[in-house]
């Protein structure tokens, strides 16, 4: 706690405070489901960091399947067809 | 500190039903604006306009009659397109949005210009290995653990535009990455529903 800011780096001119950081941590936390529901406070910011970069991941992974299901059904060639979307979308 | 986080939603949430979100006051006000802004109805409602016109644009294929081999590259261009459409739909204010904006014209120059981006991603992505810790070292047991280190710089190659940005930035892009992925998961989904509901164009069975 002496050496509190003694040691600090400099990182482009601004120095982030451990603050900072915990707020930032506790954000990320907020939207993660996982963390959320559990209801606890006690999340280290490495778990909450994990948990993130995994949801992150899982959510590309929907995103992906979710491609996958439109180029399915979404007509290729046919104008029309596209024409009826767009009025399926105006309702 | 804490105090003043809690009380920004209430507000931010009558200002974003106003749908005027100029205010730019504190960092603060800001975050809590981008993650309900991303929550709203009227986000998701234009997001999906947007999609399906860029949708209706990408050219997927010359016939349907062989989807197994032209499902993978439909796939990817509805996916990037859909990246892209939400790019837009972020209007510029965060990084991941920019490069996923940028992405596309840098592939496009690539072939031009193929040495000078392959190079200037490499020595970015070595410098940020190698480079010390931008954060400043408070405690020992602070974030300048190795562990959170390592997890911030994975965290910032998912992140479209992330991996040579500090810690805070990361953090601070995360957070509204995330929120704009769930919107497009339900946009999207949405979108699917409706299609696969109405069958139009194609035999499909109806959503259970």
């Amino acid at each position: 706690m002496s050496s509190r800011r003694s040691r600090s780096r400099q990182s482009g001119g601004s120095r982030i405070t451990d603050d900072q950081i915990n707020e930032l941590v506790s954000k990320l936390q907020q939207l993660l489901p996982e963390i959320r529901d559990r209801r606890s406070d006690k999340v280290s910011a490495a778990k909450v960091l994990q948990e993130t970069c995994s949801y992150i991941r899982s959510l590309h992974r929907e995103v992906d399947d979710l491609s996958e299901r439109l180029s399915e059904l979404l007509p290729t060639t046919d104008t029309a067809q596209a024409a009826i979307i767009r009025s399926l979308l105006m309702q | 500190m804490a105090s003043t986080l809690i009380s920004n939603p209430v507000t931010n949430s009558d200002r974003s039903k106003k749908k005027k979100k100029k205010k730019i006051q504190e960092k603060d006000h800001n975050d809590d604006h981008n993650h309900i802004k991303w929550k709203s109805e009227a986000q998701q409602q234009s997001y999906s306009s947007k999609l399906v016109q860029a949708l209706s644009q990408v050219r997927l294929g010359p016939s349907p009659s062989s989807p197994s081999a032209e499902v993978p590259r439909r796939g990817r261009a509805v996916r990037e397109a859909a990246d892209r459409v939400l790019a837009v739909a972020a209007k510029g204010k965060t990084r991941w949005s920019r490069a996923i904006l940028t992405s596309r014209l840098k592939l496009k120059f690539q072939k031009k210009h193929k040495r000078q981006r392959v190079v200037s991603a490499a020595t970015g992505t070595t410098r940020s290995s190698s480079k010390k810790p931008k954060v400043s070292v408070l405690r020992l047991k602070g974030k300048s653990l190795p562990a959170v280190q390592r997890k911030v710089r994975v965290l910032g190659r998912l992140v479209p535009g992330c991996r040579k940005q500090p810690l805070p930035v990361i953090l601070d892009e995360a957070t509204d990455y995330i929120a704009a992925l769930e919107m497009q998961v339900r946009a999207m989904s949405a979108l699917a529903e409706r299609l696969s509901g109405s069958g139009a164009g194609s035999s499909s069975a109806p959503p259970s």
